[in-house]
């Protein structure tokens, strides 16, 4: 993490409102490029919209949002977005993101969910993108399930594909949603795992909204933790993790605490 | 004797069998009908119901306005409506075209309903994760979202199908003849109604099953979770 280069992430003073739920408070948040960072705290703290809202599927009241030095609003944009379409696509293209419920499309073969992306929106031939999605399956332990079709494969394996289909497009930035929190216990590990290898990736920035503080501790170079639509606390892991300064950082970290300090 | 077929009318099933490639001749009046009227309800349904969800809302508000409209106006009011004033207009359509079509619009209000409930009922996620891909709106509704929809509309789709091959007797109010009209011409001019209207009556019944069963065939040839549009 270098601190003199442009932050790829910034959000200026945004904020996100549902009704009259405000999600995120004046928010100030950078990320630097290469940089993994893991979004922990409460839910409903807004931690899962800093995602949402990168991935543009959410909108923002008030505040700036750049990615890669563009801006999300475009000067005079119409819509929701206040964005045209063509330049909501240029953000996207800069994005991937991986959900929590998987969102595989079920009408599809898994090899056919990692091409059609990069088939139809970026042009590739359908040879280009199978061998892109073939190197990708390897790359997640899935090169024999290319035939299946979702409702084939267990939760982990699904992931694994959505993984995968992410990585496709070549994002710059990977959103990881809650990815292991729709997963049975067993198979946490074989996702985590995958990510785990991501975060090796040194121009890939990683954003991962997570309540597994041990892997979080373990992939993130930076941990920020989100209270009320806010970030309380942030820094390396082995301080804000291990000795954290806040109370409600304290709190929310007490049962890991423990179990540290029990050496489970 | 009608388009050189004689009747015979010494018994009921003698009657029956001579006046069978008339009713005949109306079968494929009333089959062409059914299928083109379908067609076009099909495509009109999906504009409308594509239309409908638009968020552009002086595009929708419109087409709910339209829909509703068309819904709630008997089918024979907007058959005379296209028969007799689009001439007045200059829009001079044969008889069998403008029954077709009005069966067609009028089935394409239902059927933007049916796809209406198809579409909002592929869950949120799979809009997200296409949105995450980068796909168009297009390209979302023509490779994610109706194919998803379409295995489960299909058994509205099939009422509704049944629903218009039994409407199709309408159009022998302009004039097209249909198998319904043609038992009633033979009626006027033998007097006897219960023979030719029984036939006819048969004929939609197994008309019906048999188009009720080939959807049904198609719901179990189709894979639950989608198809493939391209």
């Amino acid at each position: 993490m270098t601190d003199t280069q442009d932050p790829i992430i910034k959000f200026s003073d945004v904020t996100k409102r549902f009704g009259d739920l405000v999600v995120l408070d004046h928010f100030d948040f950078e990320v630097n490029l290469g940089e993994k960072v893991a979004l922990i705290g409460p839910s409903g703290s807004g931690k899962s919209t800093v995602l949402r809202i990168l991935m543009t599927l959410e909108t923002i009241q008030e505040g700036q949002i750049e990615l890669d030095g563009i801006p999300y609003r475009e000067p005079g944009g119409h819509g929701p977005f206040h964005a045209s379409a063509k330049h909501l696509h240029n953000i996207r293209s800069r994005v991937g993101m991986v959900f929590q419920g998987f969102n595989l499309f079920p009408h599809m073969s898994v090899l056919r969910n990692i091409t059609e992306a990069p088939v139809v929106v970026l042009g590739l031939s359908k040879r280009e993108a199978k061998e892109r999605a073939m190197q990708l399956l390897e790359m997640v332990g899935l090169a024999d399930k290319a035939d299946a079709f979702p409702t084939q494969l267990s939760g982990g394996q699904k992931q694994r594909v959505a993984i995968a289909r992410a990585l496709a497009m070549r994002p710059r930035v990977m959103l990881f949603d809650e990815p292991t929190s729709a997963l049975d216990p067993e198979l946490v590990g074989e996702v985590q795992e995958v990510i785990r290898g991501l975060a090796h990736e040194h121009d890939l920035t990683m954003l991962l909204v997570t309540h597994e503080m041990r892997f979080a501790r373990e992939i993130a170079d930076r941990v920020c933790f989100f209270d009320k639509g806010r970030i309380v606390e942030q820094g390396p892991p082995a301080e804000v993790m291990v000795n954290p300064q806040e109370e409600r950082t304290q709190n929310f970290l007490a049962p890991y605490l423990a179990d540290r300090q029990a050496g489970v | 004797m009608m388009y050189g077929f004689h009747w015979d009318l010494s018994n009921p099933l003698a009657f029956a069998w001579s006046i069978l490639p008339i009713i005949l001749i109306g079968l494929t009046v009333t089959v062409e009908a059914t299928i083109l009227g379908f067609i076009v309800s099909l495509i009109i349904g999906l504009a409308l119901a594509l239309l409908r969800r638009t968020h552009t809302r002086w595009v929708a508000w419109p087409t709910a306005v339209v829909i509703e409209f068309i819904r709630d106006t008997p089918l024979i009011v907007q058959l005379f409506f296209l028969y007799y004033v689009l001439p007045q207009f200059g829009i001079l359509l044969p008889a069998f075209l403008t029954g077709a079509l009005a069966l067609g619009i009028q089935y394409s209000a239902y059927m933007s309903e049916v796809y209406r409930a198809g579409l909002d009922a592929v869950p949120h996620g799979q809009l997200e994760a296409a949105t995450a891909l980068n796909l168009s709106r297009t390209r979302m509704y023509v490779s994610i979202i109706i194919p998803q929809a379409i295995p489960r509309i299909l058994p509205a789709m099939g009422n509704y199908l049944v629903s218009m091959i039994k409407d199709t007797p309408v159009l022998s109010v302009v004039t097209v003849l249909e198998m319904l009209g043609l038992a009633r011409i033979i009626g006027d001019r033998t007097f006897r109604y219960l023979v030719p209207l029984t036939l006819v009556g048969a004929i939609f019944l197994i008309l019906s099953m048999t188009a009720s069963a080939g959807v049904r065939r198609l719901e179990r040839a189709l894979p639950k979770s989608g198809i493939l549009l391209r």
